[in-house]
């Protein structure tokens, strides 16, 4: 009987642990699993309990939704999504005339971009927390975002670039944001045969120099190679700093059905470029300025304005001018991912093709540089021997590798979209250490500072393109994923699956103490130097200047002064420069106005936004706030009486029908 | 029946070991996850009352609490668990009575008040101070000119008067007015009990 009882207990224990732990499978660990399935349920790791904050920042990029949005880590909460190159009419970005020189570019204005690669900024090699950069793809741009507002402030355009792919990473000190060209072009650009792109067509490297104080960008230089596609990219760092390291593919200089024609080359190359060489010529007089038209578009947090200036001019640099500053390390079958580890010894290309990773060796690149160890060149650029730099080769390691970030702890972490998983190595013995699935077909991963000389080696999030059935499904198109793994055992664990924005095409992540503290809370009013910025309510105004109409308003909880306002007529133009006076942390307040052809305006406090509502009705159209402001919001609103065109009624403008003034 | 109870708690610690770090045989590499989420137990646990972001304007709890005129208010304002709607989006207009009109209350009254059965008695007085509204004292002026009863947040409505320049309500005279970030503060020397 007594046995019986203690089986009993027994049976009930494990099947209460089981049952009470039901994590096991559902994380897609094997029994291999370091951490035994009851040591700490993956939700509880993830779990970050109301008014808690995550512990780091993920920047995703929204791929093809030209945005970037950021996340919380270990949560995979949403917080904001930063309008970059696509117009956001949420929160009027490419709507409202500030922001619409935001978005202006050679072509004219162009409404969608495709986002890439943010990049946060570094000193000595190290995330700081200044800006993060990041890269267009369409129509070749670079963006800088402002970490303490959280909003792009500017854009600058690559000209001689197509396809703006491999960038936009950042130098150790933030000397440099680098653009590469994935497609070669005609430098200039002109009207040619197609088919006579080799040894025609340029591919242009792009440095673009940042200003330490303001973080305004400038190209300095581009380097105008041969014309390969250029495919990623990646600083070296401390003995390999002053160097970039740039993966090529088509070497074959195919121009079309490159699925086939660009894969003939048993090796492509990846290209290192000691910049600092570059600098110092250019420093003294090297280069070639060239005609050129690209756009560069600054916000001013001041006037809360965006200007657009077409630049003319740039400095070209042909790499056979200066000798000792470019070479060529051949790299198995179209290298995708250039990634380059924390020491900054080791480069990894991940061959797209490849059966093998294959890796670099700084050191080893040097001494073939000095020893003349080449094996040919192209364009007059020396081939090094691929035996005289390699430091090895991680065998077989999965199908289709794409790109590989660092823990830190010398562990290296390479995406495989074919066979869809995550595999880590080590540097050095290059064995495989682990394997992991991802859901499905997974893009770039990110380690926080994954890219620096010291990351923060607690988690990698792994971007998925293809997730089928992995949520509820929405029709044709479901979304696209982000796998959260801890990192932090023997073996990765995968803790959480989340759907994110347009196309998680890379992110940047740094822990969230680096940010938290500088994030603005609002606009100082008093440092509002908008034109038509009004400060108190006394000095608004309504002015005809022709057929245009300035309405200078303001508003303040709850309500627009003015807010009825006649003598507007068919036909003209009339300007909202609309001022808001809070001066409260989270206090935004929106406008809209019934049949203006654009946005909203979500004016944060301090700040002053404008649009334009062209009137086609007579009629009294009543405007409102937008963003749920207050308990009486639901009474900030207004009139505009719209007379017939050249009608007798007078401007006037009132608040509880009186005048404004004083 | 002894068995079953200790079945219970055999599950019972089961379950508990599921829940942490406890169950240490099983971590044989321990991490330390305590550190996944930066602790913030103001934001969690207090109530917008408790946001000081250091860069707004303040708010009419902040002001209220800055200022030793108003130390029996805010007694009054915490016994009565408001704090968080004076820290609110508003707008708000708190007809804020000074240390000197509590006194002019009774003997003892403040003190039953402040007792916790009388939470919501004195919530309902103090609320009958606070008009849920942004009424600068030129608004104010208007009012009185236009007749205007305030409807405040006990539900009550407060007469506006114009005397000479100086505005009356409740009956008692506005001292002083400060802008805060979401409303206004309108100093008075009386406390306005409401009728019944």
């Amino acid at each position: 009987m007594m046995n019986k009882i203690k089986q009993i207990i027994v049976l009930m224990f494990f099947t209460g642990l089981l049952a009470s732990c039901g994590n096991i499978s559902s994380n897609g660990n094997s029994s291999t699993s370091s951490r035994g399935a009851i040591g700490n349920s993956a939700a509880e790791r993830v779990y970050v309990a109301p008014g808690d904050h995550d512990e780091f920042y993920a920047f995703v990029s929204g791929g093809f939704s030209g945005q970037l949005a950021v996340y919380g880590l270990p949560s995979g909460r949403l917080f904001k999504v930063i309008p970059v190159f696509s117009q956001d009419a949420e929160k009027a970005y490419g709507y409202n005339t500030e922001t619409t020189p935001m978005l202006n570019t050679s072509h004219g204005f162009v409404p969608w971009g495709d986002s890439h690669h943010p990049d946060i900024s570094q000193t000595n090699g190290e995330l700081d927390g200044r800006w993060c950069f990041i890269n267009e793809n369409n129509t070749p741009r670079i963006a800088k975002i402002d970490l303490t507002t959280f909003e792009t402030t500017e854009i600058i355009e690559i000209p001689n670039s197509a396809g703006n792919h491999s960038s936009s990473f950042v130098t150790e000190n933030t000397e440099y944001v680098v653009a590469g060209t994935r497609f070669s072009v005609p430098v200039p650009q002109r009207d040619m045969p197609i088919n006579e792109y080799k040894g025609n067509f340029k591919g242009a490297l792009s440095f673009i120099k940042v200003d330490q104080k303001d973080g305004n960008m400038d190209i300095a230089f581009q380097i105008l190679m041969p014309g390969f596609n250029y495919d990623l990219s990646h600083p070296g760092r401390g003995d390999s700093h002053g160097w970039f390291f740039f993966t090529t593919y088509n070497t074959e200089e195919a121009n079309s059905l490159l699925e086939v024609n660009a894969s003939q080359n048993d090796k492509d190359f990846i290209a290192a470029i000691n910049w600092k060489k570059i600098e110092e010529y250019v420093k003294n007089g090297g280069g070639t300025k060239v005609p050129a038209n690209y756009a560069h578009n600054v916000y001013d947090e001041h006037t809360h304005t965006a200007t657009s200036t077409m630049m003319k001019e740039v400095l070209t640099v042909n790499p056979s001018d200066v000798p000792g500053a470019i070479y060529f390390m051949p790299t198995p079958k179209s290298p995708h991912g250039c990634d380059v580890d924390p020491s900054g010894e080791y480069i990894v290309g991940n061959g797209k093709l490849a059966a093998e990773l294959t890796i670099h060796s700084f050191s080893k690149m040097i001494k073939a540089i000095e020893n003349k160890d080449y094996d040919g060149e192209a364009y007059g650029i020396p081939i090094l021997k691929y035996e005289s730099t390699l430091a090895g080769s991680v065998k077989q390691p999965g199908l289709g590798p794409l790109h590989t970030e660092f823990d830190g702890k010398g562990n290296a972490y390479t995406t495989f979209f074919i066979s869809s998983e995550v595999v880590k190595w080590k540097l050095g013995t290059w064995e495989v250490l682990d394997r992991k699935p991802t859901y499905y077909s997974v893009g770039h991963l990110m380690i926080p500072g994954g890219n620096s000389r010291k990351p923060f080696g607690k988690y990698v999030l792994a971007m998925n393109k293809i997730t089928k059935d992995r949520y509820l499904p929405t029709g044709p198109e479901v979304t696209q994923s982000a796998q959260l793994y801890d990192i932090t055992g023997d073996k990765m664990e995968m803790l959480l699956d989340f759907p994110t924005i347009g196309e998680p095409h890379y992110a940047a992540g740094c822990p969230a103490s680096l940010l938290e503290a500088n994030s603005r809370k609002l606009y100082k009013l008093e440092d509002n130097k908008h034109p038509y910025a009004v400060k108190r309510e006394d000095q608004a105004t309504v002015v005809r200047k022709g057929n245009e109409v300035h309405i200078n308003m303001t508003m303040i909880r709850s309500h627009f002064a003015p807010d009825n306002i006649e003598g507007v007529q068919v036909g003209d133009k009339v300007f909202f420069h609309v001022t808001n006076l809070e001066q409260d942390y989270d206090v935004p307040h929106g406008i809209s106005m019934i049949g203006a052809n654009t946005s909203e305006l979500l004016i944060m406090p301090g700040q002053t936004e404008t649009f334009i509502w062209e009137p086609k009705q007579v009629g009294v159209w009543p405007f409102y706030c937008t963003d749920f402001c207050s308990a009486l919001h639901q009474e900030m609103q207004g009139y505009v009486r719209v007379s017939p065109k050249g009608s007798s009624v007078p401007i006037t403008y009132t608040l509880d029908g009186d005048a404004l003034t004083e | 029946m002894r068995i079953t109870k200790f079945l219970i708690m055999m599950v019972a610690i089961t379950l508990f070991s599921c829940n942490g770090e406890t169950a240490s045989n099983e971590v044989v590499n321990p991490v330390d996850h305590s550190t996944n989420t930066v602790k913030k137990e103001v934001a969690a646990h207090k109530g917008q009352a408790a946001v000081d972001d250091g860069v707004s304007a303040k708010n009419v709890l902040q002001v209220a609490a800055s200022l030793e005129d108003f130390s029996t208010l805010v007694v009054a304002v915490k016994a009565a668990g408001v704090e968080d709607a004076l820290a609110n989006a508003g707008p708000l207009t708190v007809f804020a009575p000074m240390n000197s009109a509590f006194a002019k209350l009774p003997e003892g009254t403040v003190e039953t008040l402040v007792k916790p059965e009388n939470k919501s008695k004195l919530a309902f007085i103090l609320t009958n101070h606070v008009a849920p509204s942004n009424y600068p004292i030129k608004q104010l002026t208007k009012e009185a000119k236009k007749g205007r009863d305030l409807y405040m947040a006990s539900g009550k409505y407060l007469k506006v008067e114009n005397k000479d320049g100086e505005i009356y309500v409740g009956g008692t005279k506005i001292i002083k007015s400060v802008k805060v970030s979401n409303g206004w503060i309108h100093v008075i020397d009386d406390v306005l009990v409401p009728a019944e």
